[in-house]
């Protein structure tokens, strides 16, 4: 990968729309751009990928050596005399983008990326005004087949970063190109729906794909009907990454926590009761830090894997079926909010259960998907209804005609509002261990974790591992991010590697902050943004533990009785098992 | 139970990636075409996703993924062919077996392959059925052609 350049010797120089600028050796045409602030257009291209150069719309021309390359995989060369828009460079850009559209649908008015379309904007930017190519239009059948991921191959435009992404991010590979040429298609194997294969619903194929040919499984509609009935309670909740991922949506900075307008929006659009899932990650993490003490005191399976994430509980279902006893038992907070609220919400307010309609707004795909598996029931009624993700969510106000910069913040709804700032870590790849450290070094020691911090969990990186000291016990603690990651760390441990007592995953890069449900456009500062904003949170509030959280302890005290006792055995925990899927 | 496939791959070295086209072309040797179960084992022997294999498997022309029927019939479409209209006896065989280039009917009697040039322009256009050779092929040909075999199998 092109990594590092920055520290190595400007060594070459090249010229680029008649000025003089230095370059590497080694370092990429579209590199040097970037570095000197000039845009040229990309589609296939991602950040920190091998180039793949299939799209060419990165076009610039050489005049030295009378060519049109491909800047994002050509190495600069000395002396090369770079045009980024000269007339032969834009008038070819203009016509790839006139070749992607000759067999594409015209549907841009009734397509989900409408307005937000990267082929879209290179139309309007490169001045495509007629349809001078008209070509046979694309007749592929959609798959909807996936509880997360629709896909419409007749938007597809080949250039491949949600293969790339599935392989090199998570190590799935659950779609590839089928066939050659004119006849291409991006499909699972055997072009059977996505539900067959080995996709765990993360969405990141969603985040990078520039067109519509991806999209989440829409739960608007039963939503809206839900609301506009008045015999259904409709509650809802929002995972602990919505309030800092909420603002990009509405052209503010990233990272502005909007919890408050959150609350005041939700109300807004209709919703009967507004809970955060915070409030049950701090749930979470009394019931998984009871079971690593437990199994640490009693000899259970180690290492013990968080099973927050439902990406990774599908990954580690299919490719990782020997670790099955390893995962924690718990349901993942949605699914635990879910569970409480058509039970003892449900008990408490006199509602039946079957008449509360539970929706859940979180920066993921595979949410989706886990809240529809036959397990998250009871007695036949589902935990959780419907899911939104952060882009729907914001679809979703801007559609109840809400104006998100002149509203009044309001709290959420309490009982289940109240929350601490360990579960809102959550949001944040290290974030549920370190707030799974706070409160298993107080139930051990009795005493607070200084400053609370874990520093070496932090930070955006791929892997990172600590040993805690509990007392006179030494934790050795690891948190993985992106599933490609996972891999390498479970074959380490297939190998032998036995130092591990606690490991979280999270599918997607970065955690939920960076999750298939997010914003378009997302990138490394995006990330960095949403990050800073949930450690400073956690920083300025005073309530930094989950088991001092006091509607936490109301609920043992009112509901459930204890940590891993009868009640949490019945709504909080789950099983799961091997699936057989084409992988 | 151990398959012919299973066999097969037990002289190929594991996790042996650039193994995968010979591996598919000796598979498709014992069994005609690649059935599914191939991709499931070739993926779980060289450590390759199913995807992947797939995605090669029909990316090269050599591969099928249906066994050939009782009667395999290549339709030249070289330029003498295409020229004297194979392009129109390609579309009625199709039409005429409710298949299309590549696929076998539902009963295994026939299935169309699509060739370059097979040497035989004099006969153009001309289509080979299990290696016999029909000339000047046209329309109404094909139907007394296709009925002869049909009359064959009884």
């Amino acid at each position: 990968m092109l990594t590092n350049r920055k520290l190595e010797i400007m060594s070459l120089l090249i010229e680029v729309n008649n000025k003089k600028v230095e370059a590497n050796q080694g370092e990429t045409i579209l590199d040097v751009l970037e570095r000197n602030g000039l845009k040229v257009p990309t589609l296939c291209h991602m950040k920190n990928f091998f180039p793949s150069g299939a799209c060419r719309m990165c076009l610039v021309e050489d005049e030295k050596s009378d060519r049109l390359v491909t800047s994002c995989s050509y190495p600069v060369e000395e002396g090369m005399k770079i045009k980024t828009h000269s007339p032969r460079v834009v008038e070819s850009r203009k016509t790839i983008v006139e070749l992607l559209l000759a067999n594409h649908p015209d549907d841009c008015l009734y397509c989900v990326r409408n307005g937000n379309c990267d082929l879209q904007g290179l139309s309007k930017e490169l001045n495509v005004t007629e349809r001078k190519l008209s070509n046979k239009k694309n007749k592929i059948n959609k798959d909807f087949s996936s509880a997360s991921i629709s896909r419409d191959p007749e938007k597809c435009i080949l250039c491949g970063r949600c293969v790339r992404v599935c392989d090199q991010t998570m190590g799935v590979s659950a779609i590839d190109f089928i066939n050659r040429g004119s006849e291409s298609v991006i499909g699972a194997t055997f072009n059977k729906g996505l539900n067959t294969s080995s996709c765990v619903n993360c969405g990141q194929c969603i985040v990078v794909c520039p067109t519509g040919a991806l999209h989440e499984k829409i739960h608007h509609p039963e939503i809206q009907e839900a609301i506009n009935n008045p015999e259904v309670t409709v509650v809802v909740q929002y995972a602990p990454a919505i309030s800092v991922s909420l603002a990009e949506e509405f052209g503010l900075d990233a990272g502005k926590d909007m919890n408050g307008v959150l609350n005041a929006a939700l109300r807004k659009i209709g919703f009967d009761r507004v809970f955060d899932t915070t409030f049950s990650a701090d749930l979470t993490i009394m019931e998984e830090s009871a079971e690593l003490i437990d199994r640490v005191a009693n000899g259970g399976k180690l290492p013990m894997f968080t099973s927050c994430c439902p990406g990774w509980i599908k990954y580690a279902e299919e490719f990782g079926d020997d670790f099955i006893d390893n995962l924690s038992s718990c349901k993942s907070p949605q699914q635990m909010l879910g569970a409480v609220i058509k039970s003892h919400f449900a008990e408490s307010e006199g509602i039946k259960p079957e008449k509360i309609y539970s929706v859940a707004i979180m920066p993921c795909t595979a949410k989706k998907f886990e809240a529809q598996r036959e397990e998250m029931t009871q007695k036949g009624i589902t935990d959780v209804d419907a899911v939104l993700t952060t882009r729907e969510l914001a679809n979703y106000i801007k559609l109840s005609g809400i104006d998100i910069n002149k509203i009044e913040p309001e709290v959420s709804d309490s009982p289940l509002g109240v929350r601490s700032t360990a579960g809102k870590l959550f949001g944040v790849s290290g974030g549920v261990m370190e707030a799974a450290i706070r409160t298993a070094y107080y139930k051990l020691t009795g005493e607070e974790l200084l400053n609370f911090k874990v520093p070496e969990i932090r930070g955006l990186e791929g892997r990172k591992e600590a040993k805690v000291k509990v007392g006179d016990l030494e934790i050795g603690v690891a948190v993985v991010n992106g599933l490609a990651n996972t891999r390498e760390l479970l074959d380490e441990i297939r190998n032998g590697r036995d130092d591990l007592h606690f490991i979280e995953v999270m599918a997607c890069p970065g955690g939920c902050i960076g999750g298939g449900g997010q914003p378009f456009g997302t990138d490394e500062e995006a990330l960095k943004a949403r990050m800073g904003a949930l450690y400073k949170i956690d920083d300025q509030e005073s309530l930094k533990v989950s088991h001092k959280n006091p509607e936490i302890i109301e609920l043992y005290d009112k509901f459930l009785g204890e940590p891993l006792g009868h009640k949490s055995h019945d709504l909080l925990h789950t099983k799961y098992k091997t699936r057989d899927v084409l992988k | 139970m151990k398959t012919k496939i299973d066999t097969f791959l037990a002289d190929y070295p594991k996790n042996k990636q650039e193994s995968l086209i010979p591996i598919l072309q000796g598979i498709q040797d014992i069994e005609g075409y690649l059935p599914e179960e191939a991709f499931v084992k070739v993926g779980e022997h060289l450590n390759i996703p199913t995807s992947k294999i797939f995605g090669v498997a029909t990316f090269y022309n050599q591969f099928r993924l249906e066994p050939n029927g009782r009667y395999h019939i290549q339709v030249c479409r070289g330029t003498a062919c295409h020229v004297l209209g194979s392009a129109t006896v390609l579309e009625h065989l199709e039409k005429e077996l409710k298949i299309k280039a590549g696929q076998t009917t539902r009963d295994r009697m026939f299935s169309i392959e699509v060739v370059a040039c097979i040497g035989a322009c004099g006969l153009a256009p001309v289509i080979s059925i299990n290696g016999n050779f029909h000339a000047k092929v046209n329309p109404d040909s094909i139907k007394d052609i296709l009925e002869n075999y049909r009359n064959q199998e009884g």
